[in-house]
C-alpha cells in the first residue's frame, strides 16, 4: 500500500490546477475524447467492470446504477452531480471542486454520454459560494472549448450543465430530497420505489452521483477497469478521499487506497492525537455511521464490507476522532441536535423522535435524568430507525434513510459508553 | 393591496439579464424557484412578500408554494438581518475544536445572543450546522466567505477589520 500514488488529488498542490489549460496539460479530457468514439453501453460496461462504488454514502455500484436507465423511453434523461456535501465530518467534495473542477466535469460529461443525457445539473450546497463561483468558471471554460454545448468535440453529442445552488438543508443531500429541491419544492424525500433511475427529476429517468464518484470516471476510462479494481479490496476498490477531523494533530483530506487501516489514517496520516491523549471513539463514515470504540477502531480497515460486518459503515468516509477528553454524552447530544434540526419533518417517528432525543439528552446533561431514560433512548431510536440488525438490512420505518442515520449513531453512543450516561444520573437514583 | 390596506410594492429584479438566464436554464419554470429566491435575496437582503409574489409569477406557481420553500431552507430569511451574518458552525468537529467559545466570545463582545443583531445593525450572530469544512475547525462563515481554523485572537482581529 505504501507505493500508492494519489490519483484524484495528484495535482492539487500545483499552481493554477483549477484551470482548463492546466488540466489539459496533464492529460485532462483525453478520456472524454476516447469515450466519444465508444458506444454508450461500452462506457457503462467499463465502469461496471471497475467495481466503482458510490462515494456519497450508500456505496452503490455506479455502473450498475447507470444500467438501470431504461433504454426504451422517449423521456429525457438527467444526470445530477450531488455536490451537497453536508454530512458532518465530510469535506472532500469541496476540495475536488476548488482544486480540480474539470476532473469532476469530465466525469460528468462521460456519465451523461453513457446514459444518454443532454441536460445535467450540479446541485451544490448553498453555503459553498466560492466553490459555486469556481464551478461557474470551469463550466464557462468548458463551453468555450466545445467540451460542453452542441456537437461536443465534433461528435454530434450535445450536453448542457446547469449549476444549481441549494439553500441550507442537509436532507437535500439525500437523492430524492435533492430532486424535489431541484424541482423548486421543499426537500422532502420521496417514497421509493420508483427509484430515480426510473422516475427522478420531472418524472424522468435520473442518475444521481457524488462529486468524488464522478471524479473517478476519467481515470477508469484512461487507465482501465482492471487498474482501478487492483487498488484495494476488489469488491470496493479504488482511490478514496478520507476526511479526518475532530481531535487529531493534522486534520484534513487524505487520498489513500480503499481498505487502508483506520489506525494508519488516524496515527500516521493525521498525526495522532494532540497532547498525547488517548483515543476514545471514532465515527468511521460521517456522523450517520455508528461509532467505534478505540479498541474496535484500531482493528478495522476502511472497506465497505468490513465496516458493515462491524455494524457500522464507510458512508462518506468522514472520520471524526474523539479522544479521552471528549464527554460522550455531550457528543451524542451534539449529534442528536444536528439531526433534530435537519429532520425534514415528513415522517412522525423521525420528526418527533429526534426532538425527544434532544430533550432527554439535554435533561440528562442538566442532571435531571432518570434510570428509565436510558431504556427510553433505545426505544426512541428503535422507533425512528429500527432495531439494528444489519443481516436484515434497513428496516425502513421512515421514508428515507435519515431515520437510520440518527438511530444508529445515537444508539451506538449509549451502548458503547453506557457508564458515561449512567454517571450523569443524579446519584441517589442510580440503581445497582 | 396588502392585508393592512397599503398598496403592494412590486418587486423588480434589477439584474434582469441574470433573471432571464436562470429561467431559461431549466426544462420547467418551477425549478427556477431557488435560484430566483437567491438572486432576489442578494438584491433585497431578505425575502419580502413582494419577492414571493414576483417569484411565484415567474415560476407560474402559487405564492404559497414559494413560501413553502422559503420557510424550509435555512438560507432564506424573512426578516432583515445585520449587514454581516456571522455564522458559527456548532456541529461536532467544530465543537470539539472551540466553536462554543466563538459563540460566547461574540455574544460578550457585542451583547448579541445567537439569532440577534447588534444595535448598530452591523452584525447578526447565527449558529449553523456543519459547513462542510470540518478539517479546518472551528469554522465561521461571514456572509459568503469561510474563515477557517481561527483562534479567538484572530477572530477578534477579523471582526474588528470589518468596516
Ligand atoms: C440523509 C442523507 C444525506 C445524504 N447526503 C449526501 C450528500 O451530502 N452528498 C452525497 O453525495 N450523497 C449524500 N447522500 C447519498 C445520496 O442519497 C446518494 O446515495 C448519492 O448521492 C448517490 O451518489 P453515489 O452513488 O455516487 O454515492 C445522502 C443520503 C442520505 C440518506
Ligand atoms: S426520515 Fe426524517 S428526514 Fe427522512 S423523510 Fe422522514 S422525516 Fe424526512
Ligand atoms: S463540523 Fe463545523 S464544518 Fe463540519
Amino acid at each position: 500500500m505504501s507505493d500508492f500514488e494519489p490519483v484524484l488529488t495528484e495535482h492539487i498542490h500545483q499552481k493554477d490546477c483549477h484551470t482548463l489549460s492546466f488540466y489539459k496539460s496533464v492529460g485532462g479530457y483525453t478520456a472524454l475524447e476516447k469515450v466519444l468514439k465508444m458506444n454508450p453501453a461500452e462506457v457503462t460496461q467499463e465502469v461496471k467492470d471497475s467495481n466503482l462504488r458510490g462515494r456519497g454514502g450508500a456505496g452503490f455500484p455506479a455502473g450498475i446504477k447507470w444500467g438501470f436507465i431504461p433504454k426504451d423511453t422517449d423521456k429525457p434523461k438527467y444526470l445530477i452531480n450531488n455536490a451537497d456535501e453536508s454530512e458532518p465530518g465530510t469535506f472532500k467534495d469541496r476540495l475536488l471542486m476548488n482544486k480540480v473542477p474539470h476532473q469532476m466535469l469530465e466525469g460528468m460529461i462521460i456519465a451523461a454520454y453513457a446514459i444518454g443525457c443532454q441536460t445535467s445539473f450540479i446541485y451544490i450546497r448553498g453555503e459553498f459560494y466560492k466553490e459555486f463561483k469556481m464551478l461557474e468558471m470551469a463550466v464557462d471554460e468548458a463551453y468555450e472549448s466545445n467540451l460542453l454545448g452542441q456537437n461536443i468535440l465534433g461528435s454530434n453529442y450535445n450536453l448542457d450543465v446547469v449549476i444549481h445552488r441549494g439553500a441550507g438543508a442537509y436532507i437535500c443531500g439525500e437523492e430524492t430530497g435533492l430532486i424535489e429541491s431541484l424541482e423548486g419544492k421543499r426537500g422532502w424525500p420521496r417514497i421509493k420505489p420508483p427509484f430515480p433511475a426510473i422516475e427522478g427529476y420531472l418524472q424522468s429517468p435520473t442518475i444521481v452521483n457524488n462529486v468524488e464518484t464522478l471524479s473517478c470516471i476519467p481515470h477508469i476510462i484512461t487507465r482501465g477497469a482492471s487498474w482501478f479494481k487492483s487498488i484495494g479490496p476488489e469488491k470496493g476498490p479504488g482511490p478514496r478521499l478520507f476526511c479526518i477531523s475532530g481531535r487529531v494533530n493534522n486534520p484534513g483530506v487524505f487520498e489513500e487506497p480503499m481498505g487502508i487501516a483506520l489506525k494508519d489514517l488516524i496515527f500516521e496520516r493525521a498525526g495522532g492525537i494532540p497532547d498525547g491523549k488517548k483515543l476514545k471513539a471514532v465515527f468511521p463514515g460521517g456522523s450517520s455511521s455508528a461509532i467505534l470504540t478505540a479498541e474496535e477502531a484500531l482493528d478495522v480497515n476502511m472497506d465497505f464490507d468490513e465496516l458493515v460486518e462491524k455494524k457500522t459503515m464507510l458512508g462518506s468516509a468522514g472520520v471524526i476522532v474523539m479522544d479521552e477528553t471528549v464527554d460522550m454524552v455531550q457528543a451524542c447530544l451534539n449529534i442528536a441536535r444536528f439531526y433534530a434540526h435537519e429532520s425534514c419533518g415528513q415522517c412522525t417517528p423521525c420528526r418527533e423522535g429526534t426532538g425527544w432525543l434532544v430533550k432527554m439528552l439535554t435533561r440528562l446533561v442538566n442532571g435531571g435524568g432518570t434510570p428509565k431514560d436510558i431504556d427510553m433512548i433505545f426505544e426512541i431510536t428503535d422507533n425512528i430507525g429500527g432495531l439494528i440488525d444489519f443481516s436484515k438490512g434497513s428496516f425502513g420505518k421512515t421514508i428515507c434513510p435519515f431515520g437510520e442515520a440518527v438511530a444508529w449513531p445515537v444508539r451506538s453512543f449509549v451502548e458503547k459508553f453506557k457508564d458515561e450516561f449512567l454517571a450523569y444520573l443524579p446519584k441517589e437514583k442510580v440503581v445497582a | 393591496m396588502n392585508s393592512n390596506g397599503t398598496p403592494k410594492q412590486k418587486f423588480i429584479f434589477t439584474d434582469s439579464g441574470r433573471m432571464e438566464k436562470i429561467l431559461s436554464q431549466y426544462p420547467d419554470k418551477r425549478s427556477a424557484t431557488l435560484p430566483l429566491l437567491h438572486l432576489a435575496q442578494t438584491q433585497e437582503g431578505f425575502i419580502t412578500g413582494a419577492i414571493i409574489d414576483a417569484v411565484a409569477q415567474y415560476t407560474e406557481i402559487h405564492p404559497a408554494e414559494v413560501m413553502d420553500c422559503v420557510s424550509f431552507y435555512t438560507m432564506f430569511f424573512r426578516r432583515p438581518l445585520g449587514t454581516n451574518k456571522l455564522q458559527v458552525c456548532q456541529t461536532l468537529s467544530c465543537s470539539l475544536n472551540g466553536a462554543d467559545d466563538f459563540v460566547d466570545h461574540i455574544t460578550q463582545k457585542y451583547g448579541t445572543k445567537p439569532g440577534e443583531t447588534t444595535s448598530d445593525g452591523k452584525f447578526t450572530l447565527l449558529k449553523v450546522e456543519c459547513l462542510g469544512s470540518c478539517g479546518t475547525a472551528p469554522v465561521i462563515q461571514i456572509n459568503n466567505d469561510y474563515h477557517e481554523g481561527l483562534s479567538i485572537n484572530e477572530l477578534d482581529k477579523l471582526l474588528d477589520s470589518i468596516p
